[in-house]
């Protein structure tokens, strides 16, 4: 008796913990979303309202959609980021597996060597990559920013990878090799499927800063027709910019698509978890 | 793949990629900009103009965000990838371009006669043998008013510094407007709305800044001290946690009308006349005493000139030559109203605010921003300085003397002249 | 010895891939940067190798040394507060949500997690925002409860901008901690806690006891992770406060530092040699840092592992 109620204590405080925190989470993109529907009047004298039928107005909208083409930037960000993320967890899963698998000669070197990606900005060599990248003849084509952002996301994902597979138990990759599979098939068939979450939470991670990148589409490819939509938000917050019916509408737009991407990734992501759990 | 014909045929497309709708015989332009506001102006009105004049050359305007331009500008010259056309910076940003050879001499221009020395003065080299951009336009710094308050409230704009704060107290003890919108969190603005605005009527415009220069006089001069003492006494007129307020906050404090006196430039006019729905009206900075002459910084903001790696460079001069004549002044000047030409043809400007400020050149003494030549060579940076002093006199964390102090030192650091 | 056992040609193969684009888009320019810090441009314009010269004026230089202390300080504070704020919530938020029998988790977690996914321009705009004197939520919300007067322009006093931009740090990243917990917690098996629960071990004490020694070896990577990343941040300060990271450099971090040095600012030119020269400190900074967790802290942890 007295420990149910004090399990149903533990409940309610769990919750309202876990409420408070998500308020907080929330409240600044409530904030913008629906400032972004409202007069601009109405924006400055009760910036918590909800737009009601005398302040409603959806001109910063149609400000932003008349101004690009929000559709073509958003299927630009999202071959970007769904390319480099294909690559950067395959062969970030391959090289982890290499380093975890295997004892060689320079083992830990090499480690040492594809963990130094994380500790200098890649917006340091930006000259150098955009030499590279003009004398590839691949400035302004989606490609350069696959390239630079696998690289981007290597370093993490062997990092973190690499943690996770020194736990898959060494009897089952045994078990593999007496059964005559190829090095390349205990890795895809039996290693690979257990870091499964490990690799759901790498692709999260690496997601974040492709998708929320100014610097390197802005450098690499500008152009209007392989703009990301983060360039494109942006040009609405410059320096000199004070529509902010515009400025909220573009950030609105800028946050719903991840947000989708994220809500669907997110299932995949729990579902790698629970079900591949190393156990 | 990796080819050399091919590696230049990517090349050149790259420059084309933006323009797909152009034909196959048109040469495309690139213009490189930080002017990410004026997008729409280019597009539908500038553009047009040279296209319809000139058949055969396109032009794409490619603005960045002003805050990273000078970044990637770089870096695209650098690595080869920068458009044809390139919109300058004034003075050093620019003159450190052609001195590495990334833009081209312009002397050549014929248009470039239709321009002032002193008008090229911001993209010439020193000895001012060679000019490098084609001058577009300046900016005036100045007071903008809430036209409807003033009336509101039985002010008359103020000409001398005691009238001012006068004006200022009277719209504070009325107390429906916040006397005057500016914050410190940008730190610009306290250095250009503030100390660059009002500071030419004390140092006396270019006899000042040129002295400053020759190392005649020094930041820590009774001169050069005064405006930060000036701007020292507008705490109490600004709005509640004006150290926190951004530059955006202040234009919008005064557009939605509750601040009645805007510390501006002049590029500010269209975007007020856009979203302010009051009357507008513009004063001059107020002298220190009435019959003092009068001085205004007429700021030599923005030019245009050409990367010497474009593969085009016949059609970027001719291009050149447009923005250096009259046709394009009136285009430009009345497009963007608060950015005046420096073309010596006469512009007829339609927007009365931009008239009043325009109107400050027949009886005041025109000058340039003090940190903006020469000065802001080296390292610590005078113009940074600047922001970062005038921002902290305002709020009160430094004194005005100490902050001239720690300029001069600064500026004595590596400058040869001060030294002395 | 080479000659008895056959060459492993599966080790290079699964290596290749990461290594070549790894080295060819990152090492390679980065080093190329790097190596800038070497040289300096003289009186004619001229490249020329200046040796540790550089160096020696950053660190003896009193302006740069001043600049850089600062910035180095100025970082050392926001990992603290990152270290002391983000972490410890994560790791309670992502055990509150491990519990087996909680409802809605998967509703917290999506939510919690949003802030992670925005974009620096969005955080910095919004918080700008929310905090600001003008706009009035933060003031009018602490009017609301009767605290108007512990309201202050955070983002512009001295004192207070750099913990205030922390603080929206660790709002916007909490999600990395708490899902990276999050999954190790789900990764202990289930014997080991019906075993705890069998010797009475339950709740709280469950937690410290059995759950917290399991998952060191996560708490140590989201340790150097948040380590790496403070000591590399640079956006949020940018989009918030400018490149020059006011008031009065008191936001200042190494980042933003070498930004303005790098690649100049308004009327600032860019300096690549002292801007790399800048890098390489941070640099070895990390590097430091990470060997220090390599093979001190990670070596340790190892050993209380099953």
């Amino acid at each position: 008796m007295a420990q149910a109620r004090s399990h149903l204590g533990r409940t309610i405080a769990a919750h309202a913990v876990l409420i408070t925190y998500t308020l907080i989470a929330l409240f600044p993109v409530f904030v913008i979303v629906i400032n972004s529907m409202k007069t601009r009047k109405a924006i400055f004298a009760e910036p918590l309202a909800l737009p009601g039928p005398e302040t409603f107005d959806l001109v910063g909208f149609t400000t932003v959609l008349q101004q690009g083409d929000f559709f073509q930037y958003f299927l630009n960000s999202l071959i970007v980021t769904v390319a480099s993320l294909f690559f950067v967890l395959l062969f970030g899963a391959m090289a982890a597996f290499a380093l975890s698998e295997y004892r060689f000669k320079g083992n830990t070197l090499m480690g040492l060597y594809l963990a130094l990606g994380i500790m200098i900005p890649i917006r340091l060599g930006t000259v150098a990559i955009l030499q590279m990248m003009v004398a590839a003849g691949l400035v302004n084509t989606l490609t350069a920013l696959i390239l630079v952002y696998t690289a981007q996301g290597l370093p993490l994902a062997v990092f973190i990878l690499s943690e996770f597979m020194k736990q898959v138990s060494d009897d089952l990759k045994n078990a593999g090799r007496i059964d005559g599979l190829s090095e390349y098939r205990i890795f895809f068939t039996l290693v690979v499927p257990l870091v499964r979450p490990a690799m759901a939470t790498v692709a999260v991670f690496s997601m974040i800063p492709i998708w929320n990148d100014l610097w390197f589409p802005l450098i690499l490819a500008p152009s209007e027709a392989t703009k990301t939509i983060t360039l494109g938000s942006q040009v609405f917050i410059g320096q000199f910019v004070t529509n902010w019916n515009a400025v909220l509408a573009a950030l609105s737009l800028a946050i719903l698509p991840v947000l989708i991407l994220y809500l669907v990734f997110s299932r995949q992501l729990i579902r790698g978890i629970t079900a591949g759990a190393v156990k | 793949m990796h080819s050399r014909p091919l590696r230049i045929a990517l090349l050149t497309s790259t420059l084309l990629a933006s323009a797909f709708a152009a034909h196959a015989e048109d040469v495309t332009l690139t213009i490189e900009s930080w002017r990410n506001d004026d997008l729409s102006i280019w597009q539908d009105k500038l553009i047009p103009a040279f296209e319809a004049s000139h058949p055969g050359i396109k032009v794409v305007f490619a603005p960045s965000a002003p805050t990273e331009y000078n970044a990637v500008l770089n870096s695209k010259l650098d690595a080869g990838s920068a458009g044809d056309l390139i919109t300058c910076r004034p003075f050093d940003a620019s003159l450190e371009l052609y001195n590495k050879g990334k833009l081209t001499d312009l002397s050549g221009l014929a248009s470039m006669a239709n321009f002032s020395d002193v008008a090229k003065s911001a993209w010439s080299t020193d000895d001012g043998k060679a000019t490098f951009c084609v001058p577009m336009a300046s900016v005036i710094h100045g007071f903008i008013y809430n036209k409807d308050a003033f009336d509101a409230l039985g002010l008359t704009p103020p000409t001398t510094e005691e009238e001012f704060f006068a004006v200022l107290d009277k719209i504070k003890a009325d107390g429906t407007y916040i006397p005057m919108a500016m914050g410190t969190n940008d730190q610009w603005e306290a250095a250009t709305m503030g100390y660059q605005n009002i500071g030419p009527n004390y140092w006396k415009g270019e006899e000042g800044r040129l002295a400053l220069i020759k190392g005649e006089q020094k930041l820590t001069d009774p001169q050069w001290v005064a405006p930060f003492t000036e701007i020292a006494k507008w705490k109490p007129y600004l709005g509640d946690g004006f150290e926190a307020q951004t530059y955006p906050d202040s234009q919008n404090l005064f557009t939605l009308g509750r601040a009645a006196i805007y510390p501006a430039g002049s590029w500010e006019i269209s975007g007020f006349n856009a979203q302010a729905q009051f009357k507008m009206g513009a004063f001059p900075p107020p002298v220190p005493k009435a019959g003092d002459e009068c001085y205004i910084s007429d700021h030599t903001d923005i030019a245009m000139g050409m990367n010497a790696a474009s593969p085009h460079a016949d059609q970027a001069k001719a291009f050149l030559e447009w923005v250096g004549s009259p046709e394009f002044a009136t285009l430009y000047a009345n497009a963007l109203p608060g950015f005046f030409s420096l073309n010596n043809t006469p512009v007829k400007m339609e927007d009365p605010l931009a008239q009043e400020f325009v109107s400050w050149r027949e009886k005041c003494k025109s000058t340039i921003r003090s940190t903006y030549q020469i000065l802001s060579r080296g390292t610590p940076n005078l113009e940074n300085e600047t922001w970062t002093a005038s921002a902290n006199v305002i709020k009160g964390t430094e004194t005005p003397e100490a902050a001239a102090a720690k300029l001069q030192e600064g500026l004595a650091a590596w400058y040869a002249p001060q030294q002395k | 010895m080479a000659a008895r056992k056959p060459i492993r040609w599966h080790i290079p193969v699964f290596l290749a891939p990461a290594v070549l684009v790894y080295t060819a888009i990152m090492i390679v320019p980065l080093f190329g940067t790097l190596n800038l810090s070497l040289f300096n441009v003289n009186e004619a314009r001229e490249t020329v190798f200046a040796g540790l010269d550089n160096f020696r004026t950053l660190f003896t230089d009193p302006r740069w040394s001043a600049s850089f202390w600062n910035a180095l300080k100025n970082n050392t504070w926001f990992f603290i507060i990152h270290m002391l704020v983000q972490n410890p919530i994560g790791i309670l938020l992502a055990a509150l949500l491990s519990s087996p029998r909680l409802r809605m988790a998967a509703f917290y977690r999506t939510a919690i997690f949003i802030p992670t996914i925005l974009s620096f321009v969005i955080v910095g705009f919004v918080w700008k925002l929310i905090l600001s004197p003008i706009w009035g939520i933060a003031p009018g919300m602490l009017d609301g409860i009767g605290l108007k007067s512990l309201f202050a322009p955070w983002l512009g006093k001295e004192q207070y901008a750099l913990t205030t931009l922390a603080l929206v740090s660790v709002w916007q990243f909490i999600g990395i901690p708490m899902m990276l917990i999050y999954a190790a917690l789900l990764s202990i098996p289930d014997e080991v806690l019906e075993a705890a629960e069998m010797d009475g071990i339950t709740g709280a004490s469950q937690f410290w006891k059995i759950k917290l020694p399991l998952i060191l070896p996560s708490i140590g990577i989201i340790s150097i992770l948040t380590f790496v990343g403070n000591f590399n941040a640079f956006d949020l300060i940018y989009v918030a406060q400018g490149a020059l990271a006011g008031p009065n450099f008191s936001t200042d971090i190494l980042g933003t530092f070498l930004y303005r040095t790098f690649f100049g600012f308004q009327l600032q030119l860019g300096d690549p040699h002292m801007g790399a020269t800048i890098a390489t400190a941070m640099f070895f900074i990390i590097l430091v840092g990470v060997c220090f967790y390599l093979f001190t802290i990670q070596t340790r942890l190892r050993r209380y592992q099953f």
